[in-house]
């Protein structure tokens, strides 16, 4: 069979399904394959403020920068920042999912009961998600003001100082991981309790009919249920977490000083931020990040396929 | 005791703490927004003061709508979200039907494109992607916005309509098949209306998504007539002014839109959510 007999065989089989995803290759394709091959090749340069094709006024001036192989990589592979960066990062991102995942866990498990008012509670820990991102985070910033937020306002009623919420290092990463699962929680909360609806009641009635107690049943029904769930809501809300542009730029900009600034922030900060602006040394540290998740993507794949999940 | 203890009858202790830890997260849920709600009717001055209400007053939405460019902005984000969502649902539908029903060459990667895809962070994107549009003449235009928010949430949306759609039986794709439908008709005609749950969930999705998008809009969209909300609302307290009042004001007023749409969806939400997840 020549290869353009089976070109077309294929095209007749599966030209219909092709048809479907078409509209998002070609956007996926165009708006995030181009830039991140032109990152790439960026990143292997010196391009900065100073050197990028640029107009000023009626004057068009010509790129001038070089291509300088992996010295970018070395030299944030080297420098201790990036190291400081992505150990805040982990921590960040391990912190804001495991606390997350156990409200979430805790929260949904106490909704999955005959309770009066349950409507309600349900409505109420969801709201965080009703409420575009941004602007709960301004809130926050409103509510942790040191001088005059009513965070501090409800201490000094209860005769405690003043906390520095944004101002002191320590502080401040408590408190943006906080809003951080205060938004997070909702989402979690969803997802599992659709799945703990859909573990059926009968295996908990057998199970106490066995003997079973609360703990029993939690850790042998209800865990196993939930796995499959768990998997793909942990690993998404690892990369969102990992990624949390919003969040941390909103809120305190990276600081005090570069305290609470995960990778993608900064980043973001060499490029947009500082001055001159970095763009090679920008698009290495997006490589790199890029690199770090999909090896994470890949290991939790595999975990996850060992255990009978395919696609 | 001689009755054994059903189950669904709690000691009332524990019916207490259920409900005592409960509260407290409604509590730290709803609190936040609820001050914001709260502020946005105080004069602008007494932002910071703790009583509930001081000198109740509209003045912050008055000035909001009447005095600053709030309505433009609502109008950008109006049009930006409007087409997103309804382009986004549609390709996701597509897109999930697709890697739902057929094994076809390309779909193990496509599968992992869709999920690479959300790893992608702004900050490598954010400068190439500006000179794209730039070069295409997108920048300032709401067509730019919307390509860039459908890459967003275009893969995470596909997803959860692959898991809605495994849920629908095949058999009712064959009878579509037998009746001499084509596969484009099965699925427009006979699956689409049962997957409408699904559509409320990734609808709701990539509205709240394109809503509340702060980055590429803050990039792509300059001068104040072109803003969206996010840009704009950030014009109200940064380095040079610190108007918390009409900050209040304008934040409540995006939040409303964002929370009757989810309100409409949240029905759904639990199911679709489960849908797409178990079955990732």
């Amino acid at each position: 069979m020549t290869l353009a007999v089976r070109a077309r065989r294929a095209l007749g089989t599966h030209w219909y399904a092709w048809a479907m995803v078409a509209p998002v290759v070609l956007v996926i394709g165009v708006i995030i394959g181009y830039p991140l091959v032109r990152g790439g090749y960026l990143s292997l340069t010196d391009a900065n403020e100073a050197n990028v094709e640029r107009s000023i006024g009626m004057n068009h001036i010509p790129a001038t920068y070089h291509f300088v192989g992996l010295d970018n990589y070395r030299a944030v592979l080297t420098d201790s920042v990036f190291w400081d960066r992505l150990g805040w990062t982990v921590a960040w991102t391990v912190a804001c999912v495991c606390v997350t995942f156990l409200i979430g866990l805790t929260l949904a498990t106490m909704l999955n009961r005959t309770l009066r008012g349950r409507t309600f509670y349900r409505l109420a820990l969801i709201l965080p998600w009703a409420i575009p991102a941004f602007i709960s985070v301004f809130t926050w910033r409103m509510l942790y003001n040191e001088k005059n937020g009513i965070l501090n306002k409800l201490l000094a009623g209860g005769g405690i100082d003043a906390v520095p919420w944004l101002n002191d290092p320590t502080w401040a990463k408590l408190s943006v991981i906080a809003v951080n699962v205060w938004l997070g929680v909702p989402f979690m909360l969803v997802a599992l309790l659709g799945g703990l609806q859909s573990i059926p009641g009968e295996l908990y009635e057998a199970a106490e009919m066995d003997g079973a107690g609360p703990w029993q049943r939690f850790r042998n029904i209800t865990v196993p249920g939930l796995r499959a769930v768990s998997g793909t809501v942990i690993l998404l809300s690892t990369i969102w977490t990992f990624n949390m542009f919003p969040v941390i730029y909103l809120l305190t900009r990276g600081g005090p000083g570069d305290a609470t600034e995960i990778l993608v922030t900064y980043a973001y900060r060499l490029s947009f931020v500082d001055s001159p602006r970095d763009f090679s040394g920008s698009a290495a540290w997006g490589v790199l990040i890029l690199a770090l998740l999909s090896v994470v993507a890949i290991v939790y794949r595999r975990a996850l396929r060992k255990q009978g999940e395919v696609w | 005791m001689t009755v054994a203890r059903r189950r669904n009858e709690r000691h009332w202790l524990a019916s207490a703490g259920l409900h005592t830890a409960l509260a407290l997260a409604a509590v730290i849920a709803v609190f936040p927004p609820l001050w914001l709600l709260i502020t946005s009717f105080k004069p602008r001055n007494d932002a910071f003061s703790t009583s509930l209400v001081s000198h109740f007053t509209l003045a912050n939405y008055t000035h909001v709508v009447a005095d600053t460019e709030f309505l433009t902005w609502f109008k950008n984000s109006v049009i930006i979200v409007g087409l997103t969502t309804v382009l986004g649902v549609f390709i996701a539908a597509t897109t999930g039907y697709a890697v739902s029903r057929f094994r076809f060459p390309g779909m193990r990667p496509l599968m992992w494109l869709l999920l690479i895809t959300q790893m992608f962070p702004v900050a490598v994107l954010i400068v190439p992607l500006y000179n794209l549009l730039a070069s295409l003449g997108l920048l300032n235009q709401p067509a730019g916005l919307v390509i860039t928010y459908l890459t967003i949430a275009v893969p995470f949306c596909a997803w959860m309509m692959k898991g809605f759609f495994d849920t629908i039986p095949v058999e009712i794709d064959e009878a579509g098949r037998v009746d001499g439908l084509n596969p484009f008709g099965t699925f427009w005609r006979l699956v689409l209306p049962l997957a409408r749950p699904g559509l409320a969930v990734t609808g709701f999705y990539t509205f709240v998504t394109a809503w509340a998008e702060v980055a590429y809009a803050s990039a792509f969209m300059t001068g104040e007539e072109n803003l969206t909300l996010a840009g704009g609302l950030q014009t109200f307290v940064n380095q040079y002014t610190n108007d918390w009042g009409s900050m209040t004001a304008a934040a409540v007023i995006i939040a409303v839109p964002a929370a009757l749409v989810f309100a409409f969806a949240q029905r759904h939400l639990v199911s679709g959510l489960t849908a797409g997840t178990t079955k990732g």
